[in-house]
């Protein structure tokens, strides 16, 4: 479904992605684990189109859209999540969501017909909003609500797109023990219609959900596989999940 | 605003002047068009800079190429505004779509600043033309004419035309700040970044914006042009898109009726301290009258201190406390 | 074309660009440092121009009036970021804009109260004249003095930030704020004293510059866009970015206006010609800027990131 192919970014003299390489295949959770720093966001912003790259190719579902344009990416089904929440913090939680199902159905460029008469955008938006755990709260402003639901909502706004492809950036960061079971109950939900590439520090999560993963140590991924064949990989344990493996 | 209000205050616009006494008639109509057209010029400079968070310095650009095209055809003896108009609204949405293309890539204090040095472009351009006037102005036998029997030469009827354009104006932004586009600009003045990563095609929306705002600007243009019957390179300089800014503070940013108070409160505000001595005020500062822009600057500096939400987001938190 | 014609609009050219330089220098420390756009800036410049000539009027000596406007437009524009501007800093550049606009027509209204419209400025008499520079050269002995100033300032404000400990710390601001800010309660002192030096070097380029244009109210508003052209193009907090920038304008607009008409007589008809030359003079530095956004859209030297 997206192959990356030696794709490298460099800030100045940082090179946060070297030469990856890897593939996400239709249907699989594929997570992509790597300490601080490792151009895990990086890769990211590359696949989405807000950064461009240095150097290498993607080809989402064959097509090469090394050089497309962010949103045209979107409009054909690949959409993100932001580790640092980012949303339209002044609107309610409705209109956020309607916005993002206003973007992939129908023209934008419509100036004269009020949006409220789209009853099918709204009712959408409601829809996502029970998915992700904020029925009730549609009417709430962003900036009011709790860290834990502004998280939900983040990833809200990527699946409104109706991605086939989502990237989701540490969804669970900063999120309780309860809230993450939500979300990680959100992943289970959704992985039957659409492929997932997750960034997550949480390996409980990333070892329950993951069908594969790959592994990023600056900027060059250093292993990728079976979780299984991942935990025993023992560079992928010296570089990465030392710290992590005995809890 | 509550819901009845628009029409309240578009019923005493449209009787405000049969209720004018003969003798004041003149000097009032001619003020009331005057905020007219400054409320419409400002109302489009909102569409950019309050609704999509455009910071544009350099709107004059737009209301001065407006000036400029149907002047210079009256000038020509092309007289119908029905050529001359359009002719200006297409002159300044070129202006504004070549201005916009090229600004709108980049970003903060650039953009502010590269707008700014395009409008400086287009105001030593005028200032060059010699046959039209050059730094002198170029002034006009008369007023465009609307044929259908109306004559805008008289302010009474010129009145109307201008309050009808404001109005379309008006409505014109109303729907378009609830349409679909209206949602998208609002969507990408609170956060670009995501704006585009949920699919908006953002550069090109804020292109379209920013075309439609200097469309709007031009149609102001044409009408100021034709309400003095004089044109001068002043009407672009950068002090004028600073002038708009400051009524689209001063009114409220992002608010349906910002434009239309800002442009009323700063002209009437000068015109309350040129024309309407004050005696106690005259006996401490003799000759205050003809400093009206210190305390026009001392108010809007105020505003910005004090009261950054402009008097309509005063009027509107009001309303809710 | 003679070349004494090249080398004399070079050197006018020359003369502008420190000029612009001394007003820019200010701007963009404060620019990057603070991140505030004070476009009250050439309030200052006007500011400086009126008390020199009050003062060259009350002394009787261009030199003393000249050296006494230097402090005290400093002082006063100390007083104005102490009073209004420090206030600006944690706001949005809109608010700032408008500000530092209504600042504009307040000292504009301000200077005419006192003043009036104009104050007469005079090239001193010991400098009226020409000077011979080479074999059938002559140049006015008072543009030369601007140039000598103007080269001084700038390379004593050049080494001023580029070696010393207090320009250390604004080169700090410039490219960290937020490491300038955790510097510790000195720097509010050292911001206000930067915007008295940035208000000096106003004062100095008002005073010289008085002379050949004239002191008048409203005089700091056209070159005042020209110092923000600058520093964007040198690219906004780099000191090196507004020398470079500054000289740049200078240069292009001067020998933009003495040669562009000249150039097009070449290629177009006469009538052409006289029509375009001057406007595109005129528009040249703004083009300049343009293409460099287009290019560079953070300006030649960017200082951060
Ligand atoms: N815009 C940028 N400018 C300069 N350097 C950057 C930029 N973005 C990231 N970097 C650098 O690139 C490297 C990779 O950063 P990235 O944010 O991709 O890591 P990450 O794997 O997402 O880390 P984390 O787990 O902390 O989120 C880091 O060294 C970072 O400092
Ligand atoms: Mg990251």
């Amino acid at each position: 479904m997206l192959e990356l192919k030696n794709l490298s970014k460099r800030f100045g003299g940082v090179v946060a992605t070297d030469d990856v390489t890897l593939e996400v295949k239709r249907g699989e959770v594929h997570a992509l684990i790597g300490p601080n720093g490792a151009g895990k966001t990086t890769l990211i912003g590359q696949i989405s189109g807000s950064l461009g790259s240095d150097a290498g190719a993607i080809l989402f579902e064959g097509l090469d859209i090394t050089h497309a344009a962010q949103h045209a990416r979107v409009r054909s089904g690949l959409a993100r999540s932001y580790q640092i929440t980012s949303m339209f913090k002044r609107f309610t939680v409705l209109d956020n969501l309607a916005l993002a199902v206003q973007a992939r159905s129908g023209s934008s460029f419509s100036f004269w017909r009020p949006v409220s008469a789209e009853a099918p955008l709204f009712d959408e938006a409601r829809t996502i909003a029970g998915e992700i755990g904020l029925a009730g709260r549609e009417a709430v402003v962003v900036a009011a609500l709790a860290h834990g639901e502004q998280r939900a909502l983040e990833v809200g706004l990527a699946l409104a797109t109706r991605p086939r492809l989502v990237l989701l950036d540490e969804p669970m960061a900063g999120m309780g023990p309860e809230e993450s079971e939500n979300m990680i109950a959100l992943l289970e939900r959704i992985r039957a219609r659409i492929t997932v590439l997750l960034v997550e520090h949480d390996m409980d999560a990333v070892f329950r959900l993951a069908d594969r993963v790959s592994v990023l140590v600056s900027g060059r991924v250093i292993a990728s596989g079976a979780p299984a064949a991942i935990r025993a990989h023992p560079e992928v344990r010296k570089a990465y999940l030392g710290e992590d493996a005995k809890a | 605003m509550g819901r009845a209000a628009p029409w309240i205050v578009l019923a005493l616009a449209l009787t405000f002047p049969l209720a004018m006494q003969a003798e004041h008639q003149t000097y009032y109509l001619s003020f009331a068009s005057r905020i007219f057209i400054y409320a419409l010029a400002a109302t489009s400079l909102n569409l950019i800079l309050g609704y999509g968070g455009m910071i544009s310095f350099g709107h004059a650009a737009f209301v001065g190429t407006g000036a400029y095209v149907s002047s210079i055809l009256l000038s020509e003896g092309v007289a119908s505004a029905w050529i001359g108009w359009p002719a200006a609204v297409a002159a300044s949405s070129l202006a504004a779509l070549v201005i916009g293309a090229v600004s709108l890539r980049t970003r903060g204090v650039y953009f502010i600043m590269i707008t700014l040095a395009f409008a400086q472009m287009v105001f030593f351009l005028v200032n060059s033309m010699k046959a039209y006037g050059g730094d002198e102005g170029l002034s006009l036998r008369e007023r465009a004419s609307l044929g259908l029997g109306v004559d805008l030469g008289s302010d009474f009827a010129f009145y109307y035309a201008a309050l009808a354009a404001l109005a379309a104006g008006l409505y014109g932004l109303h729907r378009l700040a609830h349409s679909r586009f209206g949602r998208v600009i609002q969507a990408i003045r609170e956060n670009e970044e995501r704006a585009e990563a949920i699919g908006f095609p953002v550069y090109r929306c804020k292109l379209v914006c920013f075309v439609i705002a200097g469309a709007a600007g031009g149609l102001a243009g044409a009408l100021l042009a034709s309400h003095g019957k004089y044109v001068n390179p002043n009407v672009l300089h950068w002090t004028q898109s600073g002038t708009l800014m400051m009524m689209v503070i001063m009114g409220g940013a992002g608010r349906l009726w910002g434009g239309v108070i800002g442009a009323a409160a700063l002209l009437g505000l000068e015109d309350l301290i040129a024309n309407h001595r004050v005696d106690w005020l005259a006996a401490i500062f003799p000759n205050y009258q003809q400093h009206a822009s210190l305390g026009v600057g001392t108010v809007l500096l105020a505003i910005v201190l004090f009261a950054p939400q402009g008097i309509a987001g005063m009027l509107a938190r009001k309303k809710h406390a | 074309m003679s070349w004494i014609l090249i080398v004399e609009q070079s050197l006018n050219g020359l003369q502008f660009g420190l000029m612009l330089f001394l007003l820019a220098a200010g701007l963009t420390l404060v620019f990057g440092i603070m991140d505030m756009i004070n476009l009250a800036h050439g309030s200052l410049y006007m500011l400086g121009a009126f008390l020199a000539a009050t003062l060259v009027q009350a002394t009787g000596s261009f030199a003393a009036g000249v050296l006494l406007a230097i402090p005290a437009t400093a002082l006063l524009g100390m007083l104005l970021e102490m009073s209004v501007l420090r206030t600006l800093y944690a706001r949005d550049h809109l608010s700032q804009v408008l500000a530092t606009f209504a600042l504009i027509l307040i000292l504009n209204e301000a200077v005419r109260i006192i003043w009036g419209p104009d104050m007469p400025l005079s090239v001193p008499a010991a400098l009226s004249g020409p000077v011979q520079l080479l074999p059938g050269m002559v140049y006015p002995a008072y543009r030369l003095l601007i140039i000598g100033v103007g080269a001084a300032v700038a390379g004593a404000l050049y080494l001023l930030v580029a070696r010393t400990r207090i320009g250390m710390l604004v080169r700090a601001g410039a490219s960290n704020r937020e490491m300038a800010l955790a510097m510790g309660v000195n720097i509010r002192r050292l911001f206000t004293l930067l915007f008295g030096v940035g208000a000096g070097l106003c004062a100095v380029a008002g005073a010289l510059l008085g002379p050949l244009f004239a002191v008048q109210v409203g005089m700091g508003e056209n070159i005042l866009i020209l110092a923000f052209v600058v520093i964007v193009i040198g690219g906004i907090g780099s000191i090196r970015g507004a020398l470079v920038g500054s000289l740049l304008v200078g240069v292009v607009d001067t020998i933009g206006r003495a040669f562009l008409p000249l150039l097009f007589g070449i290629f177009f008809q006469p009538r052409v010609a006289s029509a375009a030359g001057p406007a595109i003079a005129s528009v040249l530095v703004y083009l300049l800027m343009a293409v460099v956004l287009y290019i560079k859209p953070q300006g030649l030297f960017p200082a951060r990131g």
